[in-house]
């Protein structure tokens, strides 16, 4: 039989090695769905993990890959603050839509004016406070009437839904577009536009706001007084308010940041990859965000790889949807599987396994 | 047949990584109130929990009435006619008091007889007890009551009591006492678990003495010194805490009618409490667990605001002050519950130093935290307080008790407060580290701190205080000096629960 056992103290060792151990389990697991499906398993993996990366075509998917990292990145960070504190905002897929809609409102009403000194940076700001109104509903409703912010944020996605879908056969759509549903192309307003800064790279501005926000995060939670009230508060909150944290001033920031960073990454998408609003913008990077926040153990260093792998599953999985006639749906149960399978042995960084005959009481 | 009722041989019983009890041998005669003395973590608690079939040994026998007795059970081990008192009570709240003694019977009779039964039990041992009454309304001493009944119904040849004076006033524990000892003469055994000298001194016939999992001695522990038996029990002599006279300063903390509503439905609300404590002075707060103790810290603390003009320091009104602006001024605390509260359990020793002390000793600049200094901090509070440990980068819960609680204690002391607040300070803690803490105590008061104790360790409150009062039910009456205070006044002031008789 075996037995679980709490450890002394939370193994460094397998806090590393777990998320390492989900990928490959999950590889594995995934390997044994393709193989009922009836497909190669070795080439499907290869083709969803390799191909991209290093593989004939990875000029293509290259940047591919780091233009689907630097939302999930952002998000992700945002997350970690709450998740680390134990304030759950499960709804970054609406105030990433939300902020979309925020910035692209700021955009379309200049357009046609040239400007891009102002109006850029504009739709950053618009960007950001649309996530943060949105993160504050459920903020404020559990600081003053205890809520439960899981429960609100993540209703609040499908009003997000329900919204960028009107915008886009309403107010936004495109005056030109012959009635077709859809904002303007905002690649094309040269003032808008949050295009590839070295062609053929992938690197626009969204993706160098992720790699800023990982490095700031990073200081933040080493270094500054704010990022340990957040950790202290996760660990113990009793604890936390003995330290003078106040708890619900906690709650509003750490959804200001992570609805902050959710509506800018909207801002970066909708400007560039996704060039418009339109009821199809939600690509459910607010979900995928979770996952790359926990394989990345809450840790701004982890949350950048596992978003890159993450985002490797997104293009690998198009690439084996074309190349191996593999359901698009697979990919979605793939991302699920890492997160079940991450969770389940993240039992080890606190327990041991124990083989024993027949546990005795304690 | 022999005299003996139990006798253990060579009892072993091992942990992953320690050994809880190695080759204990000692018999418990018949009609005998045995005590099991020892620190926390000597192994006490396993050592009844195999005797009561909760925990089977891996190595050694035991007989009862000469047969050979292997409890698999609990159930088993009361069918022997082994019956045990528990620390925590498993009581149901919402239940009645014979509701939650059938739940504990095996085959309870019919509702009326077994009201009937409780009734004659509770006269005959001198423990009144209402069968009808809610539990959730019961004292802690009427809750015992509760728990000693449900054992005496089952007529039991041996009763394990595991620490069972730690919640009851003084008035409780004689009652508690007479209780024994008539249950004694009637020829049941009693085994009498605690680490309280002079109890196991006036009630118990033999003790056995137990270290590290090992047994050190079975005596007669009246013919022994309670402090040849508190060496036995620690392995080393340790200097008892000294008090000097200390001349009284300035009123530096100022508590007038402060009244806290209850933060929750289980919480008790502090009632018009109000004292003057001066530079110098050790303000002792007793009271039975649950009337106030954590509600009058927090609100000390910050983490409960009181209103306006109800805490004063040094003349300042500090009630709406959260607990960093509190400890600026010198105010500090140290909760009771050292896992959770007053230290996260799993941050390192510099993390947790950096919880309380980043304001006082400049350990953050600008919001910038400064580690190494943070470690320094940790360092020095584990060299001064003699916290053993391997170094400051391990977890809060990898220390035992006794060395967190010296960590927390040391934490706040090194922080030269002007006014300390410690909460239980030395609950569950081993009798040297607790002279060290109390010590510590001293030494802050000698140095012209104002240092308030709140404890349910009477004696702890005797040795230390200077002035004396008790919580009851949110409330201190009225603060008398330590001196010349009996213990029947003591016991008296802290509401009298289950005197009552």
């Amino acid at each position: 039989m075996i037995r679980l056992e709490k450890r002394k103290q939370t193994s460094r060792f397998w806090t590393y090695v777990t998320p390492i151990l989900a990928v490959v389990l999950t590889m594995i697991f995934g390997g044994v769905l393709f193989a009922i499906l009836g497909k190669d398993p070795v080439l499907a993996i290869k083709t969803i993990f390799w191909d991209p990366v290093f593989g004939e075509f990875a000029f293509y998917y290259r940047p591919e890959v780091l233009k689907k990292a630097a939302p999930l990145i952002l998000i992700a960070i945002g997350l970690s603050y709450g998740f680390k504190a134990g304030i759950w905002n499960i709804g970054a897929e609406g105030q990433y839509i939300i902020g979309a809609i925020c910035a692209a409102g700021v955009a379309l009403a200049f357009y046609p004016m040239e400007g891009r000194w102002f109006i850029f940076p504009l739709m950053i700001v618009a960007g950001v406070l649309g996530g943060m109104i949105w993160a504050m509903v459920p903020a404020l409703l559990r600081v003053y009437f205890k809520t439960n912010e899981i429960l609100v944020s993540l209703m609040l996605v499908y009003v997000a839904d329900v919204l960028i879908k009107a915008f886009s056969i309403g107010l936004m759509r495109n005056p030109d577009g012959h009635g077709f549903p859809g904002s303007r192309n905002l690649n094309d307003y040269s003032s808008a536009a949050n295009l590839e800064l070295i062609a053929g790279t992938g690197l626009h501005w969204g993706v160098i706001a992720a790699m800023g926000v990982v490095v700031a995060s990073y200081a933040i939670l080493a270094r500054h007084q704010f990022g340990f009230h957040v950790r202290l508060t996760g660990e113990s909150p009793r604890a936390a308010g003995f330290a003078g944290v106040n708890a619900n001033r906690l709650i509003m920031v750490c959804f200001l940041i992570s609805g902050g960073l959710a509506g800018v990454a909207g801002m970066f998408e909708v400007s560039g990859p996704a060039a418009q609003i339109l009821g199809s913008f939600p690509s459910a990077y607010g979900f995928t965000a979770i996952i790359v926040a926990f394989l990345g153990r809450l840790n701004p260093i982890g949350i950048l790889l596992a978003g890159l792998l993450l985002a490797l599953t997104y293009v690998g999985g198009g690439a084996a949807e074309t190349a191996m006639n593999i359901p698009s749906a697979t990919i979605q149960i793939f991302q699920g599987m890492l997160l079940f399978v991450l969770l389940s042995v993240d039992v080890l960084t606190n327990y041991r396994l124990r083989w024993a005959a027949k546990a005795g009481g304690v | 047949m022999s005299d003996q009722l139990l006798s253990l041989t060579g009892l072993t019983k091992a942990y992953p990584g320690v050994v809880a009890n190695d080759d204990v041998t000692f018999a418990i005669g018949k009609g005998e109130v045995h005590a099991l003395l020892g620190e926390n973590g000597a192994g006490k608690s396993t050592l009844v929990k195999m005797i009561y079939g909760l925990v089977k040994p891996d190595s050694g026998s035991m007989t009862l009435n000469d047969q050979p007795y292997h409890p698999q059970e609990p159930r088993q081990a009361r069918a022997s006619g082994v019956a045990m008192v528990f620390q925590h009570f498993s009581l149901f709240d919402a239940m009645s008091v014979a509701e939650n003694i059938a739940l504990g019977m095996e085959r309870p009779p019919a509702p009326r007889d077994l009201a009937h039964q409780i009734r004659e039990v509770s006269q005959t041992y001198g423990l009144p007890l209402d069968p009808h009454k809610t539990v959730g309304g019961l004292s802690a001493g009427e809750r015992q009551r509760v728990e000693i009944i449900r054992c005496l119904l089952q007529n039991p040849k041996l009763l394990i009591m595991d620490e069972p004076t730690s919640v009851l006033t003084p008035q409780e524990v004689e009652i508690l006492f007479k209780t024994l000892r008539q249950l004694k003469s009637e020829g049941t055994s009693i085994l009498y678990i605690s680490h309280k000298l002079d109890e196991i001194r006036a009630l118990c016939d033999t003790a056995t003495i137990l270290r590290l999992g090992k047994k050190v001695d079975t005596c007669t522990p009246a013919e022994k010194s309670a402090r040849e038996l508190a060496e036995m029990m620690v392995g080393t002599s340790f200097a008892s805490p000294q008090r000097q006279d200390r001349d009284l300063g300035q009123v530096l903390l100022s508590v007038s009618g402060l009244s806290v509503a209850a933060t929750d439905a289980f919480g008790t609300a502090l009632r018009d409490i109000s004292f003057d404590i001066r530079a110098g002075e050790i303000l002792g707060i007793g009271g039975v667990a649950g009337n106030g103790q954590d509600e009058l810290l927090t609100a000390l603390s910050g983490e409960t605001r009181a209103p306006t003009g109800m805490i004063k320091i040094k003349g300042q009104d500090i009630g709406q002050w959260g607990p960093n602006a509190r400890r600026e001024v010198g105010l500090l605390c140290a909760p009771e519950e050292r896992l959770g509260h007053a230290a996260a359990p799993n941050l390192s020793l510099t993390e947790n130093a950096m919880m309380t002390g980043a304001a006082r000793r400049g350990l953050v600049s600008g919001g910038l935290l400064n580690w190494s200094k943070a470690r320094d901090f940790a360092q020095e509070i584990i060299a001064s307080f003699d916290v053993r440990t391997p170094g400051s980068q391990n977890a809060a819960r990898s220390l035992s008790g006794g060395n967190l609680q010296k960590f927390v204690i040391g934490r706040e002391v090194l922080q030269n407060p002007d006014v300390l607040v410690v909460n239980q300070p030395t609950w569950g803690v081993d009798a040297a580290a607790a002279a060290a803490i109390r010590q510590a105590l001293l030494d802050l008061a000698n140095q012209g701190a104002a240092v308030i104790v709140i404890s349910q360790d009477l004696d702890e409150l005797i040795e230390i205080s200077d002035r004396f009062g008790a919580l009851n039910e949110g409330r201190i009456e009225k603060f008398v000096p330590m001196a010349g205070l009996s213990i029947d006044e003591i016991g008296l002031m802290m509401g009298g629960a289950g005197t009552d008789v």
